[in-house]
């Protein structure tokens, strides 16, 4: 059974479809890219996918492990984020609570889990520091040491690599490679970067107005739909 | 001077003001931190003016102030909660509409039953006398109602503030929390204004986090440093209050303007010296 399965799945705004008849599914370990230009919806769908929006049209199937106690999720930024004084042990172990139900504070397991999760993404000497002074690509990985707060096996990232200079992007993209390959999380990761998106991914989801592709990137490479958008960037390759 | 304020502490009605006035000052910073992050300042304003309108139905109907005014603006913080999130009419428009409607309100039913007495002058602008006996009870017991579910659910509410898509994702009820910070916020001003005043009482909310959040920060910090803020600001204002006979509300403002300026003075020198 698919972690997630999408059949002919919409989503509107106000009788606006934005998503229209997508159908696709996520197995577990998968590394899924969702790709497209501003404004197709692939907020919107990872939003369906977490089930903060009902689809307008279709079905969207979960497995049985797909249980909001077990997903993680790395937002698009708000502006009201980045002027939060937090500090980065704050922002992390608040990634836990989803285990904690209506019992008040952390227990010692959620402070362990806090904690190694910092280490394993290299932020151990920023914990005091407050979340708003950090570089872009610092907050990025305080956000993804939240969502594997609440996680082992599931993460969504919406544009993770927005705003990050092309060195932090690198390695955002190695440790999520990691995190994929050594832990075995599935991750679901939305993008505008097609040439990272078709290095790292296995399958790739491709939105555009009109219609979309989905599939493994090897047959992303040979379709028209990804001969189109690759096109020049193939043959830089190759050069 | 020390023996004015031991006589000032020897009048019942006094030390009353000075239990409820701290308490509620307390919650009021503490709702404050996460009003003030989730930039729903002027909800505070709005409901006090919602608060005024309330009472003075009371007024006119002579029923008694609180029981009227407490499901009043519970229902005003709900709605202006919801318009905030998600409508077509701007949120601040919308908190601007029904704020200065309800005073519109209060002000002709005031003028058309009692007029413009006493009374009514202390809802507008506070002040410790005003307090019955049932008014110090009713408040020192929401007062601690909140304070137990503020440190009962002090992790959620952190996480709810900071990121609310996150939180909703990842399975916490987001919809029970934002209501209970509307219900909490709604009982306290309610209760603050007969001391602040409906013009003042929302500065009991946004100065002490607005303040801490110069020098601090953490969540924690600066919950902790709102709450000793509200407090010396409270203290401070009131003795003001009864030495000079200036009116309680203004004079606690008064205090927190320049705690205010200190802070930020300060914030701005530990920044350079980094
Ligand atoms: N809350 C909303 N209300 C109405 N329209 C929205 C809302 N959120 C997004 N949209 C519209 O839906 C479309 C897709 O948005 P989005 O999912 O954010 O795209 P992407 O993430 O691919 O840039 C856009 O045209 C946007 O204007
Ligand atoms: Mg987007």
């Amino acid at each position: 059974m698919s972690l997630i399965a999408c059949d002919k799945v919409s989503f509107s705004y106000e009788k606006q479809i934005v998503v229209n008849e997508l159908s696709f599914s996520i197995e577990k370990g998968d590394y899924l890219c969702i790709i497209g230009e501003n404004g197709t919806g692939k907020t919107t769908l990872v939003k369906g996918l977490l089930g903060l929006k009902k689809p307008s049209g279709g079905k969207i199937t979960v497995g049985d492990s797909f249980q909001p106690t077990e997903i993680g999720y790395v937002p698009q930024q708000t502006v009201a984020q980045k002027d939060f004084p937090a500090s980065v042990y704050e922002v992390v172990i608040s990634g836990c609570l989803n285990q904690r139900g209506m019992r008040p504070g952390y227990s010692k397991e959620n402070k362990e889990r806090a904690n190694s999760n910092m280490e394993l993404l290299g932020i151990s000497d920023l914990r005091k520091k407050c979340y708003r002074n950090l570089s872009g690509g610092q907050q990025q990985r305080v956000l993804l040491a939240r969502s594997l707060c609440a996680t082992t096996s599931l993460l969504l990232l919406d544009e993770p690599t927005t705003g990050l200079d092309p060195v932090a992007t690198t390695e955002f993209y190695s440790m999520i490679d990691r995190l994929n390959k050594k832990h075995g999380i599935t991750i679901v990761m939305v993008s505008h970067a097609i040439k990272e998106a078709i290095e790292h991914a296995g399958s790739i989801l491709h939105l555009s107005h009109s219609s979309y592709f989905y599939g493994t990137v090897e047959a992303y490479r040979h379709s028209t739909f990804g001969k189109r958008f690759l096109g020049g960037m193939e043959d830089d390759h190759i050069n | 001077m020390i023996t004015l304020i031991r006589e000032m502490f020897s009048y019942p009605f006094m030390v009353r003001a000075m239990i409820v006035g701290t308490l509620v000052s307390v919650c009021a910073s503490l709702l404050g931190v996460s009003l003030v992050l989730k930039r729903y300042s002027m909800i505070g304003d709005g409901l006090s003016h919602v608060g005024f309108g309330a009472l003075a139905l009371a007024v006119a109907l002579n029923m008694a102030p609180l029981k009227v005014a407490i499901p009043v603006v519970i229902v005003a913080a709900f709605i202006l909660l919801r318009v905030t999130e998600n409508s077509k009419i701007q949120g601040d428009a919308a908190i601007a509409l029904i704020s200065t409607g309800a005073l519109a309100v209060g002000v002709m039913l005031v003028s058309l039953t009692t007029g413009m007495n006493m009374d009514v002058y202390n809802y507008m602008f506070g002040s410790i006398l005003a307090m019955s006996r049932e008014d110090v009870v009713l408040s020192i017991m929401v007062s601690i109602i909140v304070l137990i579910l503020y440190v009962i659910f002090y992790e959620k509410i952190f996480a709810v503030t900071f990121d609310e898509t996150f939180a909703k994702a990842t399975g916490i009820n987001t919809n029970l929390y934002h209501m209970l910070l509307s219900i909490l916020t709604a009982l306290i001003i309610v209760l603050g204004m007969r001391m602040m005043g409906a013009l003042l009482i929302s500065s009991l909310i946004v100065f002490p986090a607005v303040t801490a959040m110069r020098i601090c920060h953490t969540f924690k910090s600066v919950t902790i440093t709102a709450v000793l803020v509200s407090i010396v600001s409270f203290i401070v204002g009131i003795t003001t209050s009864y030495l000079y006979a200036t009116p309680t509300g203004a004079s606690i403002v008064i205090v927190d303007i320049i705690l205010f300026i200190l802070f930020q003075l300060y914030g701005l020198i530990i920044k350079k010296n980094v």
